[in-house]
């Protein structure tokens, strides 16, 4: 097992009033040592699921793994006992959440926050895991440690919050950090410093990095590889080149256009992607993003299609790149790269 | 410290309306400590009773004259029995009424809040609606029922306990319990529905994702966040069951602070619904304010300010 992690076939449902909702149908993706991965999607297509069932933070009611496996460093999380689960937890992988405002216990103090993993972990007394969450609070960035120590969450900003959240995941040194949006909760000049922070000790520490996003932009500033999800299945998948450059599915392609194009200086009209996503109690037999897609054909609709190979390590789940589909001109032209 | 001050006049001054509406009420209610006996006694001797506990001099002197006393704690004598103030039937009467309060009170909070946290944990299963059924019967069972039921199983037929009065520590814990079994049901509904809200919350799975355990969770990030609801109804509750309850008092014959709240009212005894009233009164607000302070230990984010009190 060459990776630090790897997702086979995970498929997730969860059950309600409505019936069972297909969360993940069908997710693989790997993360190598020292990599950072970006999943992109838009709300709902299974990102923060995906991230939450490797944590195993999904509630075990109403919530059914149903198939799949993730291995990370060779063992099966799934078939892990609960007990195995909390030594990793934290420990070996943990994960830093979307809100900052509300992730933080209001009702402790943020040292005590970051160092009860650390007593956990690490086995150290109070006196040592405060020294270790003072030096990362400092890492962190985070000034005056000392006495933001002793300080209660409301007292920190919201940028403040989500380093201290980076400080508490990064506490026991992880192999694998799980970033769910971690700057979309945040004001444009903090999230630039948040992903500054987190490139800086990805550097330091050769953590992988599983980097759930809808920003395409934190992808290009981040990534290595990309896996593009859409209702539940992984669309495209490839090297941040791939994706963003080359796209070779007509859900990335329309992800690219509807970024507002700073470079030409010029006023451009933002193209949407028109429609919604699909109902997951009852999701279509063919390619989900057929009812949107402006390239769809007769077998979109009736056969779900497999991972084409674009070139190796770039996957498009598009039956355009089927040799007997017709050439789309767009597929040339598509991203940014030829204006 | 400035709000500890305002507070403290504020409470000085509440007492004073209550003093003042508890002394117009009960002067409007028909008849006096004496019109019973009116059929028997010469309206002589009446009226030298009436001038003995000044009952026969103008409303705002007897008012006045009751503050004065009230200034320096002494809350008159009580007309019903002759030999003994009020001071002296609270002080009797407190220290029972106030031991099968604070009992009752210990057993309430600690399983109500045990009943509720693990009824939440167990949202929606059979232990859950367990838990909401007992809290269900101890809200509508009333207190007249449990008590002779208590008394029914542990006492007549299986010999446990006494039956009844008082006398040792035996003799306290069938009141206790019967005493605490509504405040028992309301703190375990209380618990479990903020407890279940804060289980949803964000901090709650960074904890989870921290690898502490189930119990460690719950502990130490979840109670302090779920118990101001609790902590709010503590108040009332604290000064309730500390005063001594009239029902389980009587069903148990036990010679606590209870009883007086009511006969003081059918007998017309001046002093003693004065007194008990604001004794009760004092206890309630001093609770509450002891609350308060609370709230600023159990949340951060609580600040105490004088505005707006």
């Amino acid at each position: 097992m060459a990776q630090l992690l790897e997702v086979e076939q995970l498929k997730v449902s969860f059950r309600s009033h409505g019936g069972e909702v297909q969360a993940v149908r069908g997710v693989s993706f790997d993360i190598g040592h020292g990599e950072v991965l970006a999943v992109v999607g838009e709300s709902g297509c299974g990102k923060s699921v995906t991230a939450q069932a490797i944590m195993k933070l999904l509630p075990k009611r109403g919530c059914n793994i149903k198939e799949g496996s993730i291995h990370f460093e060779g063992k099966d999380l799934l078939k892990m006992s609960g007990k195995e689960m909390k030594q990793l937890k934290g420990s070996q992988i943990s994960m830093v959440f979307q809100d900052p405002m509300t992730s933080l216990n209001p009702t402790m103090k943020i040292g005590t926050q970051i160092s009860e993993g650390i007593i956990k972990h690490k086995g150290l007394d109070k006196t040592q895991a405060k020294a270790k969450a003072l030096e990362l609070l400092k890492l962190a960035g985070i000034p005056n440690p000392e006495s933001r120590y002793n300080q209660y969450p409301h007292e920190l900003s919201g940028g403040m919050r989500q380093r201290v959240l980076i400080a508490i995941a990064l506490a026991c040194d992880p192999k694998l950090l799980i970033a769910d949006e971690p700057t979309t909760a945040l004001d444009v000049t903090i999230q630039a410093q948040i992903l500054d922070l987190m490139k800086d000790l990805q550097h330091k520490f050769g953590t992988s990095i599983m980097l759930i996003t809808h920003d395409l932009g934190v992808v290009a500033e981040m990534a290595q590889k990309v896996i593009v999800m859409y209702a539940g299945i992984v669309v495209e998948s490839g090297t941040v080149a791939d994706i963003l450059e080359r796209p070779k599915h007509p859900y990335t392609i329309g992800l690219l256009n509807s970024l507002p194009n700073y470079e030409d200086g010029e006023k451009e009209r933002l193209i949407p992607i028109e429609g919604t996503p699909p109902d997951l109690y009852d999701p279509p037999t063919g390619c989900p993003f057929a009812a949107r897609c402006e390239y769809a054909m007769e077998i979109c609709v009736e056969e779900l299609p497999k991972a084409f190979t674009v070139n190796d390590g770039h996957y498009s789940r598009c039956w355009l790149n089927d040799p007997r589909a017709p050439q789309v001109a767009e597929f040339a032209a598509a991203g940014r790269d030829e204006s | 410290m400035k709000f500890i001050l305002k507070r403290l006049l504020t409470m000085l001054l509440t007492i004073w309306v209550i003093t003042t509406l508890t002394f117009v009420i009960m002067h409007t209610i028909p008849g006096d400590p004496f019109s019973s006996d009116s059929d028997v006694l010469p309206e002589e001797v009446l009226n030298n009773m009436r001038a003995k506990f000044n009952l026969d001099k103008p409303l705002p002197v007897q008012y006045v004259l009751y503050l004065k006393n009230l200034a320096s704690f002494d809350l008159g004598p009580s007309i019903e029995s002759e030999t003994r103030s009020v001071n002296t039937l609270i002080a009797e009467g407190l220290p029972v009424s106030a031991l099968l309060g604070f009992q009752a009170l210990v057993i309430a909070i600690v399983s109500g809040l045990l009943l509720g946290i693990i009824a939440s944990l167990f949202h929606n299963r059979t232990i859950d609606y367990a838990a909401m059924t007992i809290a269900i019967l101890g809200i509508s069972v009333p207190s007249f029922i449990l008590a002779p039921l208590l008394i029914k199983f542990f006492a007549v037929q299986w010999g446990m306990l006494p039956v009844a009065s008082w006398g040792t520590w035996k003799h306290t814990i069938l009141p206790s319990v019967a005493l605490a079994a509504g405040p028992l049901a309301i703190i375990a509904r209380f618990t479990r529905s903020s407890m279940l809200e804060v289980l949803k919350q964000n901090y709650m799975k960074t904890a989870d994702a921290k690898g502490l355990g189930a119990a460690g969770i719950v502990i130490k990030h979840g109670i302090r966040n779920a118990i101001i609801p609790v902590v709010s109804f503590m108040g009332p509750l604290v000064a309730h069951l500390l005063t001594g309850t009239f029902v389980i008092e009587k069903i148990f014959a036990i010679p606590g602070l209870g009883k007086y709240f009511v006969d003081s009212i059918f007998n017309r005894d001046y002093p003693v619904i004065l007194g008990t009233t604001i004794f009760f009164s004092v206890i309630l607000i001093v609770t509450l304010f002891l609350i308060d302070l609370s709230y600023r230990l159990i949340d951060p984010r609580i600040k105490l300010s004088s505005r707006g009190d």
